[in-house]
């Protein structure tokens, strides 16, 4: 079922922002992947010149690991994911093997004006205790601990960062086109630009160490340059901009938090249902931040995901989000100020626990058998691949399968089976593309759908509850 | 079966921690001698404490295991300790502050990453820390201190190190540095990179020259802080007050006896001392390090209180300690049950009971095997009319005996 031997080769390929420059790459210098493009339903592409190549599209933050582990002996991908992850495992198996020479903008540090910071040094003199946002966790930490900054919190999100400045962080690690175009976004400015972002091969060490992998990169070789220098370099390019009127965030007494993606229209669906105008929150016009009618109520649009954390920080007192997700946090921080007032019943899924078609087991039980009667079948530790990991690490030891191994992902957990992970515990709606993918559903962890949540200490406090307690009764108004 | 053990962590055994409570005995009984009291803090500390002074490099933070509690939605990461003095002064601010002085004393584990896994992750220390004390006086007290807990281990070559970060410090700033780029050179030197400070050319050239000296020179008593003092007179007022504190304390040592070699590059990782540093090494291994920390307290809660300590590595020392001989062979006693039955088991531990209660080491057995590690062993037979052998194995002779008391009365004759 797994291709160990050796002189069998095995790439990562991006999906999403580096597919398109990748794949004419890729024709270029001919490797044979032509399955390889954009909008691409295939995951497992076999190289049509290479017979010894195959290659897999992952989501590109799942790449550094995915390399690292050995899964795969080369990958592309931006040098931001590769950085993240080397920041917090340097002595790991991967290998930066060269700059790929294509890529767009960089990763900036960025402040809120209202912090009122215009260079790093006072970051590292002062003595606030600064909120950094980031889908970059890694990155961020070690710059608040190289720019030797006495007290700050990391938020790790995923995704959205520059929506959280000024009123729910100070500064952010993020992605930019470029210093002006942040500068550009109300109300930040960038301190310090990280690294750009290109896109990298990268290898893992044994397989370079080990294996003869020289065909692959001399295809490549035309196309490497030296690694590009890493500005270390504070570079302001965009100074001169900052100087003109901002038009100033103004402090709200409720704050809701709506969501983005696939479940801003059936959440925008419900408000107008539940009789709430809002402006900027529709598929024709939409706002980072929406308004409504009510004056006392800020509403800000950020990833579902997030949403519980935030609530749980006093960012925001409600917020649509999806009971996965509320679990997902809660099973994380059992103390959390957190709570489900009612369920929406929209964005309906079941979060369920699959395994490949060829698997012979038919439930969880099952499995448990399998693992400890023939632990050589799977190759123990059982690999879960999920983007809850909170929840299946719960589901995990509850139903003693041991040992195992999570392994997050960042969506499309599907193409890690059946041999990057044994099992998958992911969100279904129809189970189509787990027809496709040849996966089988072996449990129901839960049934999950959108949900309204608040915040314990909001609807505790004598002067929010009064408001909190309207905004309830009207968005349950919406229920069908 | 694979080893299961933690990747850098280690299995105290017996045999080890004979030497690690050895240690940690010769240790308190120091300590407590000289008036120092015990404490303990506990292992989770906020990752905040260790940042908020703003003294430890980046390169040691990056190896503390930090992590988010089960309540740290609020993204504030807890740390297992990584070092032993902070969270003691910690200790000192929350509880004892309102001290004049405290001596306070610790045996504890710290935690740091290392890359290998070679290396230990979990580290212990014996660590005693003196608050309140101003110079000079309590920087010889605890140099002393450790010195007399090394004595007293029996390590005999171990080698006293001095260095002053004031001083290092004082020279630092004569490079007229911008902030960053002085921190830069800071955290280099903290590293050990004291190459770093020598290629870097002041615009002074007598500065240049007094590095060379003071890096190239190890000196064996304070004349020779003094002919460094001689040879600069021009020397920064910072750089002349951290030497004259340099000076008192290897007066008072030279007045005292003790021997040391001042070798102001031999040091590092000083990250939040402010004078004196020192280190001993025995074998060529650092066995115990310390120094002055005035700064410390002031920037974690604004009161302006002196302080200074030292810690021992207990990992270090119990690598070359000798193990005295178990007393076990001498005084032991293996009470064994010549069958299973409920009657002998029940007269195997009443045996036992007495022979403890009587002050006497007793440990039961009922496998029938031949053991020879006892000083005696105590046969029960159930069977009258003596129900008890005594075989005595330094003398090499059996002995019956009808009672407890009759086994209690062989016993003292011995």
């Amino acid at each position: 079922m797994k291709d160990y031997q050796a002189g069998y080769i095995k790439l990562a390929l991006p999906k999403g922002r580096f597919l398109s420059p990748t794949a004419n790459l890729l024709a270029e210098i001919d490797l044979g992947f032509e399955g390889y493009r954009d909008k691409t339903r295939q995951y497992r592409l076999r190289s049509t010149r290479y017979p010894s190549l195959s290659a897999k599209i992952f989501q590109e933050r799942d790449i550094p690991i995915q390399v690292a582990v050995g899964n795969y002996d080369l990958g592309i991908c931006g040098l931001d994911w590769i950085e993240e992850f080397l920041v917090k495992y340097p002595a790991g198996a991967l290998v930066k093997v060269a700059s790929l020479n294509y890529g767009e903008g960089s990763i900036y540090v960025v402040a809120s004006t209202q912090v009122g910071i215009t260079s790093l040094n006072e970051l590292s003199a002062r003595r606030n205790d600064y909120r950094i946002v980031s889908e970059y966790p890694n990155l961020a930490e070690a710059f608040a601990l190289n720019l030797r900054m006495r007290r700050f919190r990391i938020f790790p999100v995923w995704g959205d960062a520059e929506a959280y400045p000024p009123e729910n962080a100070d500064l952010a690690v993020l992605w930019g086109k470029s210093g002006a175009r942040i500068a550009a976004i109300q109300d930040l400015i960038p301190l310090k630009k990280l690294l750009p972002v290109t896109a990298f091969l990268i290898a893992n060490r044994e397989s370079l160490e080990n294996k003869d992998l020289s065909q692959i990169l001399m295809c490549f070789d035309s196309k490497l340059t030296a690694e590009p220098q890493i500005s270390i370099e504070n570079e302001l390019d965009s100074s001169e901009e900052l100087k003109g009127p901002r038009p100033s965030w103004q402090a709200k007494e409720i704050n809701l938090a709506l969501p983005d993606g696939h479940q801003q229209a059936p959440t925008s669906q419900f408000l107008k249902r539940a009789g709430l105008v809002l402006h900027g929150y529709s598929e024709e016009a939409s706002s980072r931040r929406p308004t409504a009618d009510l004056d006392w109520l800020g509403i800000k649009v950020v990833r579902p995901q997030d949403m519980p954390l935030q609530v749980a920080n006093g960012n925001f007192d409600l917020a649509i989000t999806g009971e996965d997700w509320l679990r997902e946090h809660l099973y994380r921080f059992p103390s959390s100020p957190v709570k489900k007032l009612f369920a929406l019943h929209f964005s309906t899924v079941r979060i369920v626990a699959a395994v490949s078609q060829e698997m012979p087991v038919a439930d969880i039980d099952e499995l448990r058998s399998l693992v400890q009667s023939s632990p050589d079948y799977i190759g123990a530790p059982v690999k879960v691949a999920s983007e809850y990991i909170n929840v299946a690490d719960k589901y995990l030891r509850d139903n003693h399968i041991n040992p195992y191994k999570l392994i997050p992902t960042w969506g499309a957990g599907e193409a890690f089976l059946p041999e990057d992970a044994d099992m998958l515990i992911d969100n279904v709606q129809t189970g189509k593309t787990f027809q496709q993918h040849k996966l089988k559903i072996i449990d129901v962890l839960f049934r999950s759908s959108a949900c309204l949540i608040a915040s314990k200490d909001s609807l505790a406090s004598s002067s929010k509850k009064e408001r909190m307690e309207f905004l309830t009764q009207e968005l349950r108004a919406g229920l069908l | 079966m694979k080893n299961q053990k933690c990747k850098g962590m280690q299995d105290l055994l017996p045999e080890d921690m004979l030497r690690f409570r050895r240690i940690e005995d010769v240790f308190r009984t120091c300590c407590l001698n000289w008036g120092y009291q015990e404490v303990r803090t506990p292992t989770l500390e906020y990752l905040y404490l260790f940042t908020a002074t703003g003294t430890l490099t980046p390169s040691m933070l990056s190896k503390v295991y930090s992590f988010l509690d089960w309540d740290g939605w609020s993204g504030e990461r807890v740390v297992l300790r990584p070092d032993g003095t902070i969270p003691v002064a910690r200790l000192y601010i929350d509880n004892l502050s309102g001290q004049e002085l405290a001596r306070l004393f610790y045996v504890t584990n710290i935690f740091a990453f290392e890359g290998t896994g070679k290396e230990n992750r979990e580290r212990w220390q014996c660590g005693a820390e003196f608050f309140g004390g101003a110079k000079s006086a309590p920087d010889v007290e605890i140099i002393l201190l450790a010195k007399q807990v090394i004595r007293r281990l029996g390590i005999s070559n171990a080698r006293l190190q001095l260095s002053h970060a004031g001083l290092v410090k004082a020279l630092l700033k004569e490079f007229k540095l911008s902030p960053g780029e002085e921190a830069k050179m800071t955290n280099r030197i903290l590293e050990g990179n004291w190459q770093a400070l020598t290629k870097a050319k002041s615009t002074n050239p007598e500065i240049d020259r007094l590095i060379a000296s003071l890096l190239g020179l190890k000196g064996k008593s304070s004349s020779f802080l003094h002919n460094i003092r001689a040879s600069f007179p021009k020397a920064s007022q910072d750089f002349k007050s951290s030497l004259e504190d340099f000076i008192n304390i290897a007066t008072l040592l030279d007045n005292l006896g003790c021997s040391y070699e001042i070798d102001i590059a031999a040091i590092h990782g000083f990250e939040y001392y402010t004078g004196i540093c020192f280190q001993f090494l025995a074998a060529g291994e650092k066995i115990g390090g310390g120094g002055r920390y005035d700064s410390l307290v002031p920037l974690m809660n604004e009161k302006d209180i002196p302080a200074c300590g030292f810690a021992l590595y207990a990992d270090t020392i119990m690598k070359s300690l000798p193990l005295e001989k178990e007393k076990k062979d001498e005084s032991g006693i293996l009470v064994q049950g010549k069958e299973l039955t409920p009657e002998i088991v029940k007269t195997c531990f009443a045996v036992a009971e007495s022979l403890r209660d009587a002050g006497h080491p007793a440990e039961l057995d009922f496998t029938g095997r031949e053991e020879s590690d006892y000083r005696w062993v105590v046969l029960v037979s159930g069977k009258e009319p003596s129900q008890f052998v005594l075989t005595d194995s330094i003398q090499r002779r059996r002995r019956d005996a009808v009672s407890i008391a009759e086994i209690l009365e062989v016993l003292s004759e011995e």
